[in-house]
């Protein structure tokens, strides 16, 4: 089971945050499939938001074919975004981790680490495109 | 059922003042409505009309299909939670109970008992002991346990202190979620709504100047900047709620349901928060036909 938290000065719908959120968990493996998503009553009494919201994300993870609703039990996700990838995380962070260390060795702040990543995974993706 | 709150030219006058005008309202059912407005738009004088507590001066107003107040039935069918969530401070927690079970024949003795003992509330303490959060939940405790089919609450939240609104909030959402129930309340606080509410009412100077589904008022309100323009060349369909000027430059906040196409304008998206102040703050002039007169700022 996971919890969902909502940011309220994202500017992101709330809706999209938990759709965002189940996604990353998906991808990161924090769900799988046959695991149950909290329920609307949970959500909404520990977030205090209205039930339609979560209704709203529910139907569309169902609509995107990763989560299906059981009448009268729950949520369940259905499929996985991380799939055959997943194994390859532990070390891909590993990687990540010692460059992380070593840009910061070089004196990087937080701000210039991201712009960087940002700059170099666009430059990456238009590469990829061409 | 598809309407919870219908009304026609509803208005309230108190001697010689309106304290509602014109209000024509046509609220769908299955939504937790958000009525916003600054103090003295009418917010209370709505709500007690809505109960019943008021009967209107001019117009209708029906609640659940039914006239406020006509019967016990449509009595029974409305909880009602007053603004700064009064509870009676010489009678204890289960006084508060027993008085719920004795006057409302749904009474719901279970759910009452069982919010009681997780809200963490001692039944023999009086209500005049508890803190500003714990009276609002109790409050809140009678109004849910006649189990309504509408909720109304008049500023629930605004005494209370940030931690003690979210704890109230969560017990009113997590009412919702049982299903069947309809909410409609009023605050100050357009940020608590943003979360709770999917449908908004905006009230100005004792009239509706706004009223819809929150998602809809989103995706058709637009912020544009661009330059100045004159504007008669805005298009037909804009309803322009709020402009402002500069020698060079234009905002708009515009309220439209087709795409803004001319390059010219930059277009954003508004924040509820935002939206509602914009409503707030710009009083529309009579004789534009809704549109309000321009601002210039130098």
């Amino acid at each position: 089971m996971i919890e969902f938290h909502l940011d309220g000065r994202s500017g992101v719908a709330p809706y999209l945050q938990i759709i965002q959120q189940v996604r990353q968990a998906l991808r990161l493996g924090t769900l799988s499939v046959g695991d149950q998503l909290p329920t609307v009553k949970d959500v909404v009494a520990t977030l205090a938001i209205n039930p339609n919201t979560v209704l709203k994300a529910y139907r569309e993870l169902e609509y995107e074919g990763l989560a299906a609703a059981r009448p009268g039990v729950g949520t369940f996700v259905t499929a996985t975004l991380g799939d055959g990838s997943l194994a390859a995380h532990g070390p891909l962070r590993r990687d990540l981790e010692r460059w992380l260390a070593k840009a910061r060795r070089a004196g990087l702040d937080d701000d210039s680490i991201e712009a960087l990543y940002r700059d170099t995974f666009r430059a990456a993706a238009k590469e990829e495109a061409l | 059922m598809t309407t919870v709150l219908q009304s026609r030219g509803l208005g309230k006058r108190y001697r010689q003042r309106w304290a509602l005008t014109d209000c024509t309202l046509s609220v769908p059912a299955g939504h937790v409505v958000g009525l916003v407005g600054p103090n003295g738009a009418g917010k209370t004088t709505l709500l007690n009309l809505a109960t019943g507590l008021l009967a209107p001066t001019t117009g209708t107003i029906e609640v659940l299909g039914g006239v406020p107040a006509s019967s016990p039935a449509q009595l029974a069918r409305v909880g009602f939670v007053a603004q700064d969530t009064p509870t009676y401070a010489g009678l204890s927690v289960a006084d508060h109970l027993r008085l719920g079970a004795h006057m409302n024949p749904g009474w719901d003795a279970a759910l009452a008992r069982e919010r009681i003992g997780r809200l963490d509330l001692d039944p023999a303490q009086r209500a005049g002991k508890l803190s500003g959060g714990q009276r609002a939940q109790l409050a809140l405790t009678l109004a849910i346990a006649k189990r309504p089919r509408l909720l109304i609450l008049d500023e629930p939240i605004a005494s209370l202190d940030p931690l003690a609104r979210r704890e109230f909030l969560q017990s009113l959402m997590e009412f919702t979620a049982g299903g069947q129930v309809n909410v409609i309340m009023s605050s100050h606080l357009v940020a608590d709504l943003e979360r709770v509410g999917d449908y908004l009412i905006v009230l100005v100077d004792s009239r509706v100047r706004v009223a819809g589904e929150v998602e809809d008022l989103l995706a058709t309100h637009h912020l544009l900047t661009g330059p100045r323009r004159d504007p008669a060349t805005w298009p037909a369909d804009w309803r322009v709620i709020s402009a402002s000027h500069t020698d060079r430059q234009t905002t708009l906040l515009v309220r439209t349901c087709s795409p803004i196409d001319d390059p010219a304008w930059v277009v954003e998206q508004i924040g509820l928060e935002d939206l509602v102040l914009a409503y707030m703050s710009h009083t529309p002039d009579p004789a534009s036909n809704g549109a309000p007169a321009l601002e210039v700022q130098r």
